[in-house]
């Protein structure tokens, strides 16, 4: 047992130590360091700029897109390299939020699925952060029966034509391309009527509308498609097939295991080491200690899982089911210590003006952003369902609308 | 990177596993439970045959001299088992102990006894409610003689010497306390069996009065040998307890899919099915951060006390968790004595007070925790 490299991993540490060194964006190190959930923002420089051109960089001297194929934009490297990169890569790392659904979800569906001409020349430019992509498949009456969703695609000719809406888009509003999950067939049963595409988010009738979060920010968008055409050409996989392509992009929707999961612990420890209370610092009060200390064991199990993962993956093996419970945990976690550290504050916990609030109303920001991490990606519920049937083999959940037409299933609770 | 077993760790694992199955099966410990015998005998030998008992002796102490790593894998299958026997008094405590601070003669008279299952030994530290602390200790040392009581005193009633912490100055310093070694068999020593939640590990009372004690290590150094005694300990107790918390899950989850309610196996509940998956997170979690503190157990690394309160917190939550969602999961049948679940729920709830209770470690780890960020 051990935590060292292996010869060819510290070889490949060192080289990457010394490019990042050499080539990254040292004046925002900083303010990423200390960006926190809610809040990633670069005083005085437009971030999408900033990250487009440290992915270009990246992609140009072949650090972009580590896992994939060479022909594709790619290195080639193996998934222990990835990780090695991904941690020492650190804060930088956080510029590339924008990427991570176009990188990790749209890519591998293009390439399990896109013809080798369409791969050759749509997949380059998405790693090297030129285009952007986002993924439109949740819908209002589907977020985590995405199955359930609604927006029609309709054969004319060599093209389809898309009516309908998606939601919850993330980054839709400065996406190039999108991959779009639709349905083309509404007298079968819901995973056997749909289809996926992928489309140019400038065609005609396609409209982005930002939507205001519970926050207050605006991260998501809604989409509308009116009379959309897309050509036959750009259609993933076959006609009524596309749960089947849809898996493919889910199960990418890989855990990055190596740059950990946001749970908000390190921030209050420092908070509580400096905050004075009225009978003393906050840290040497029991209360606070026993919360911390819950949090502290939590923060560090899931350090040691992810640490487990990077060894399986160091011995060329793939990682057990662990590393499902991160954002489980991470999720409700963070929400729980940003509210804890406005408790720790009394009344003043409330306030979040830049010069009233503790640590510039990091913690509010936390607070109000949280909820949104316990529903993205997969809510708590559904990651409680993974973690049953795939890791535990409980049986799935009864669904009485499996072998339903879908145009037969009700869309209303309470008529 | 390696952070996992090694192969040759993971065989022994099976072959405690394959051993404990066929030697240590529920109805063993029932035996216990029932009162039918102060601890398995039977099992206590055969542990010694595998050569389990003195895993981390070194061979010139007439013990297999493998290691702590090895010792980690042993004590999470002695958890998963519920193994009715003395281990981790003689094993994590007492042999620990003689390990830190003995002489050369204490280690060749007491390590090879503890290795071949010839001696029960155990920490007596405890005097009453409270937490491991200096100015806790009454029991006090005069010229080789000891005077007082401890309790409760883990595996005392069938523990042949303990390791006894006691005053030997008025300072009010933690140099007051130093350590002897006391053969529980000789005159001036009282015990008394005490009744505990957990059966199938005894607890005692021992009084002293004029017994006679060996001095083990320097003078005025024993809460500095009990400080790291403890820390070995949390981590090992904590595979203990993730043994027990994954065995415990299992029965839940085997339940959940065999018992059919409403027509339907319960597992396929979202209620169950979530609750099941909670305790697998909180099992996990404890699992990574024993792996953390037998790393540094192993390595004697300066980050033990920091990664040993965090393996001891975790996997007392993770096994109390486990413990009481998996009688819930068993509905009524959970509560029946017949069903093992309640043994499960009585261990998980007494070793998680045993080397001190969860705030005590709480407060450690949050100490330690300051103590490295200062450095």
């Amino acid at each position: 047992m051990n935590f060292d490299d292996s010869p060819q991993e510290a070889a490949f540490r060192a080289e990457a130590k010394a490019w990042i060194a050499a080539n990254a964006p040292k004046q925002y190190e900083e303010e990423l360091r200390k960006a926190s959930l809610g809040r990633v923002q670069l005083k005085g420089a437009n971030i999408l700029e900033v990250a487009k051109a440290w992915q270009k960089k990246k992609a140009d001297a072949g650090w972009a897109c580590l896992h994939w194929p060479k022909e594709y934009g790619g290195r080639g490297a193996s998934p222990i390299e990835r990780v090695i990169w991904q941690q020492e890569e650190g804060p930088f790392g956080r510029l590339s939020a924008m990427f991570i659904i176009g990188h990790g979800m749209c890519g591998p569906t293009m390439m399990a699925f896109a013809g080798e001409e369409q791969k050759r020349s749509y997949l380059p430019p998405l790693a090297s952060g030129e285009k952007i992509w986002c993924q439109l498949f949740s819908e209002p009456a589907g977020g985590s029966d995405v199955a359930g969703l609604r927006t029609r695609a309709e054969k004319h000719g060599d093209e389809w034509v898309i009516n309908g809406q998606k939601i919850w888009t993330s980054g839709a509003h400065y996406s190039d391309y999108g991959i779009l999950l639709t349905r083309t067939d509404p007298t079968v049963p819901k995973h056997k009527g749909l289809t996926m595409f992928f489309l140019d988010m400038k065609s005609p009738g396609v409209e982005v509308r930002p939507i205001k979060q519970a926050s207050g920010a605006s991260d998501f968008n809604e989409v509308y498609f009116t009379d959309v055409r897309i050509p036959d050409s750009q259609r993933l996989g076959n006609v009524n097939d596309g749960w089947n392509v849809s898996l493919t992009t889910l199960m990418n929707e890989r855990m990055s295991i190596g740059a950990g999961v946001a749970t908000g612990f390190p921030e209050l420890f420092d908070f509580c080491s400096s905050l004075m209370l009225e009978d003393g610092p906050a840290i040497e009060n029991r209360a606070v200690r026993s919360k911390l200390a819950n949090w502290a064991v939590k923060a560090s199990g899931l350090k040691y899982t992810s640490m487990r993962a990077i060894s399986a993956l160091s011995k060329g093996e793939r990682p057990g089911p662990e590393n499902s419970i991160g954002k489980l945990v991470a999720g409700s976690m963070i929400q729980d210590v940003a509210s804890y550290a406005l408790d720790l504050q009394g009344a003043a916990g409330a306030l979040n003006g830049p010069d009233d609030a503790e640590v510039a109303g990091k913690f509010q920001a936390m607070l109000l952003r949280a909820p949104g991490t316990r529903v993205e990606g997969g809510t708590d519920e559904i990651m409680r369902n993974i973690i049953a049937e795939r890791v535990l083999g409980l049986p799935g959940d009864i669904r009485v609308d499996k072998d339903v037409p879908f145009n037969k299933i009700p869309t209303k609770g309470r008529a | 990177m390696n952070f996992d077993f090694s192969d040759e760790q993971k065989q022994m694992r099976d072959e405690a596993r394959k051993f404990l199955a066929e030697q240590c099966p529920p109805k063993a410990v029932r035996e216990v439970l029932d009162g039918k015998a102060p601890y398995d005998k039977a099992l206590w030998k055969g542990l010694a045959e595998m050569g389990f008992l003195g895993v981390a002796i070194p061979e010139a102490f007439g013990g297999a001299g493998a290691g702590h790593l090895e010792l980690c894998v042993i004590a999470e299958e002695m958890g998963r088992a519920l193994a009715p026997v003395p281990f981790s008094s003689t094993v994590y405590l007492a042999a620990e102990a003689i390990l830190i601070a003995g002489s050369e003669a204490q280690k060749q008279k007491w390590l090879p006894k503890i290795a071949s299952g010839d001696a029960i030994g155990t920490l007596a530290l405890f005097e009453g409610k409270g937490n491991p602390s200096p100015k806790a200790i009454n029991v006090s040392a005069n010229g080789g003689m000891l005077n007082g009581v401890k309790k409760p005193v883990a595996d005392g009633a069938i523990a042949d010497f303990a390791v006894v912490a006691a005053r030997t100055g008025n300072s009010g310093r933690e140099s007051d306390i130093s350590l002897f070694i006391v053969d529980l068999k000789a005159g001036g020593v009282e015990v008394k069996p005490l009744t505990n939640i957990d059966p199938t590990r005894g607890q005692a009372e021992i009084s002293f009065k004029d017994a006679k004690a060996e001095p083990l290590g320097a003078a005025g150094e024993g809460w500095s040998v009990i400080t790291q005694v403890l820390d070995r300990a949390a981590v090992l107790m904590a595979f203990e307890q993730v043994g027990g918390a994954d065995r415990a899950l299992e029965m839940g989850r085997d339940y959940a899919l065999d018992r059919i309610a409403f027509g339907r196996p319960i597992g396929s509940f979202q209620a169950v099915k979530h609750m099941l998956a909670d305790m697998y997170v909180s099992a996990t979690l404890a699992r990574s951060n024993c792996y953390y503190g037998a790393w540094a157990l192993s390595t004697n690394a300066g980050e033990l006390p920091e990664a040993a309160a965090a393996a001891r917190i975790s996997a007392t939550q993770a096994f109390q968790h486990c413990a009481k969602n998996n009688i819930q999961v068993h509905g009524g049948m959970g509560f029946t004595w017949e069903f093992d679940c309640h043994m499960y729920y009585r261990r998980a709830n007494a070793v998680a007070v045993g080397l001190g209770s969860l705030s005590y470690w709480e407060d450690a780890l949050i100490d330690r925790m300051r103590k490295k960020n200062a450095a």
